[in-house]
């Protein structure tokens, strides 16, 4: 026991004596936090529209201003010309073209309907798709409107209507930036837990200390102790770290219990740090070790949930998914800190990662050699 | 002979298709101080970490004070201090800092241990708060010395401990070493300078994995089987070519600012050698007669013995 603990006192001399370890630790938690959260929205803030209007009519002009005056869309382009409009769309200056064909007006009030055009620059699906929505939208509220001037109270009385309201729950004000903020905490807590421990380990291995640690009779799992619990503790200090910077910058909801957070997190970094642990037995310098890592975290990160649903995943990759920590914690974080869900809700969650940090631990153990 | 303190028998190691070590067998009694000399890539390292249990041997059996290297490994792993050839402590922490790590690894104090080290320790202690990493090479050997002695081994395995240090500190360490062993430690220590093997009780000369000789220095020097001429003359460099082109010739290597001339019995008189030079056109030709001196042997022994 006094061995780990000197072990672990070792380690931290190190790190602190390594002058690149403290502003990692406090100042990449705020850089990332503000970075990210600020630029990876799903709000969509400025669709560039072409308005082609062919019929100019007080109808068509109502629906244009419709567009122009709600703060998703930004007028940039109007023309008559179609082919104008599509060539701003090719060089990337508008995101989607409103047609409006010659004879709407005439139409809607002959016929009782009319047709107009979206083109929507469906690059970005995810874009293309909140694009279209948001456009619907606007045209039904249009159409509503279009259908009260033109019909009289009494006629307005046999017609059933369905109003649809509409409630977020948990963000009600659907901010992104409440939903991102958690994500992006597991992210640097991953971060710490898999490159820093892992690179650790193996550059003993590059300096040659560890052929000094082996001839001694320090027990293997001394050894790993020593080392994973420092990085344990960092980890844990920049969830805590990031959770108060959270809540100071973005005023993030914490609606659950904190402590489920840290029980799970503490969970969540045995898993993490063992994987860590495991890469450093399969290689020999740092610079393995961090490809090694990023590669695992890259694919561990885009399939986490942080930026695209689960839900939206083929079966395969969502049956895949149940390999991934990281898509655990993130949902245990947001269920906790924006739902307020108690330990009942997140149990499966939290014994996937139990058993995820058993079964891992006991792998990179076995697989650590004191002799080659 | 003395108590035994390391046994090695038909030890053989291979790296793909390498033979590190070759069929190797040698004792080493308690308190002796022994020698591995041999060039580079000889086997000595590989030897060396199968005796502190960092390497499994692929065949033969290996036992230091009595504990198997394979299965008693924990036990040897208490009783050995080993030193890498590459300096190998936290070059981030500091003498102290370095020291009291190893010692608490070993379960045991610099304090409780401290006149095993006292000599050495104290020419490092004024820089016990400097970085291990800022050291200078004499220095960095010391503390890596120190580590290694730090839990009073009964072995000690030292590692080509002074390559790449300078001839006076070289000379210093010897002197280190010869207090260990009067310390009662038994000491193994391999090198790439022949002229360090006199200073060891017995030398072991290894090539190519395998060992050549094993006797004390005097024995090696006593069984050169020829004899010597030592050359000199201004343009050393032709010189040797036509040395080698001399009828009796067994073999001619440079030797610092000489030629030595090794030969058969009677094969080559100087005088007539002294007339052959002087007529190829070499000025202020010197020969004289000589002993053989370690290196000269270990040069015969390496070119007789195949590989």
């Amino acid at each position: 026991m006094k061995t780990i603990f000197y072990i672990i006192q070792k380690e931290f001399l190190q790190v602190f004596r390594n002058k690149s370890m403290l502003p990692i630790i406090f100042v990449v938690p705020i850089v990332q936090l503000i970075i990210l959260v600020n630029a990876a929205t799903f709000e969509m803030k400025h669709i560039r529209i072409s308005v082609v209007d062919l019929d100019l009519s007080s109808t068509s002009r109502k629906l244009v201003s419709k567009f122009g005056g709600s703060p998703f869309y930004q007028v940039r382009q109007t023309t008559f010309s179609y082919k104008a409009a599509e060539d701003e769309m090719k060089k990337g200056q508008v995101d989607m073209i409103l047609q409006v064909p010659a004879g709407f007006e005439k139409k809607l009030i002959c016929e009782g309907q009319a047709k107009v055009q979206f083109v929507i620059n469906a690059i970005n699906g995810q874009t293309a798709g909140l694009t279209n929505a948001y456009s619907t939208m606007i045209l039904l509220d249009y159409n509503r409107e279009v259908v009260m001037e033109n019909t009289t109270p009494a006629m307005m009385a046999g017609v059933k209507n369905i109003l649809t309201e509409y409630s977020y729950w948990y963000n009600p004000k659907l901010n992104y930036k409440t939903y991102m903020v958690p994500g992006i905490l597991v992210l640097l807590v991953t971060i710490i837990g898999l490159l820093l421990s892992g690179m650790n380990i193996v550059r003993e291995k590059e300096i040659g200390t560890i052929e000094q640690i082996n001839v001694t009779p320090i027990k293997k799992i001394q050894f790993i102790a020593g080392k994973l619990i420092p990085f344990w503790i960092i980890a844990m200090f920049e969830l805590a770290f990031g959770l108060s910077v959270g809540k100071l910058l973005f005023n993030i909801p914490m609606e659950g219990n904190l402590g489920l957070i840290f029980m799970s997190a503490s969970v969540y970094l045995f898993v993490i740090l063992s994987f860590g642990l495991l890469v450093s037995t399969i290689t020999n310098t740092q610079q393995q070790s961090m490809l090694v890592s990023f590669f695992f975290m890259v694919v561990f990160i885009l399939m986490s949930g942080l930026f695209t649903s689960i839900e939206s995943m083929p079966q395969w990759a969502q049956n895949l998914d149940r390999l991934n920590p990281v898509m655990y914690f993130i949902r245990i974080m947001r269920m906790v800190l924006l739902k307020g869900s108690s330990f009942a809700d997140i149990s499966q969650h939290f014994w996937s990662l139990c058993i995820y940090a058993v079964l891992i631990n006991s792998l990179a153990i076995r697989r650590y050699r004191k002799v080659s | 002979m003395a108590a035994v303190s390391v046994v090695v028998e038909k030890l053989t190691r291979r790296f793909g298709e390498t033979i590190a070590v070759d069929d190797i067998s040698f004792r080493v009694s308690k308190g002796e101080l022994f020698g591995f000399i041999g060039p580079d890539g000889a086997g000595k390292t590989t030897l060396f970490r199968i005796l502190t249990t960092l390497l499994l041997p692929d065949a033969g059996s290996c036992r230091v004070e009595g504990f198997d290297v394979v299965n008693d490994y924990k036990k040897i792993r208490n009783i050995c201090g080993y030193m890498p050839g590459r300096f190998s402590l936290y070059q981030d922490l500091t003498v102290e800092e370095n020291l009291n790590f190893f010692a608490t690894i070993f379960g045991t104090t610099l304090q409780e241990n401290y006149d095993l080290i006292k000599d050495i320790y104290q020419q490092i202690e004024p820089f016990r708060k400097r970085k291990a990493g800022k050291l200078s090479g004499g220095m960095k050997q010391k503390l890596a010395l120190s580590c290694a002695l730090i839990h009073k081994p009964e072995v000690l395995f030292l590692d080509e401990p002074t390559t790449g240090v300078d001839a006076v500190s070289r000379v210093e360490f010897w002197e280190m070493l010869s207090r260990l062993k009067a310390a009662g430690i038994t000491i193994l220590v391999s090198t790439p300078y022949m002229d360090e093997a006199t200073l060891c009780d017995r030398v072991a000369l290894m090539q190519g994995g395998r060992m050549m000789s094993i006797s004390t220095p005097g024995e090696v020097i006593r069984n050169y089987p020829l004899n010597l001429l030592s050359v000199r003359a201004g343009d050393i460099y032709h010189l040797l070519g036509e040395l080698r082109s001399y009828p009796g010739m067994h073999s001619v290597y440079a030797f610092g600012q000489s030629a030595h001339v090794a030969f058969r019995g009677t094969g080559i008189d100087a005088g007539s050698l002294k007339v052959f030079l002087t007529e190829k056109g070499h000025r202020s030709v010197e020969i004289t007669p000589i002993g053989a001196n370690i290196e000269d042997c270990f040069m015969e022994l390496m070119n007789t013995q195949p590989r």
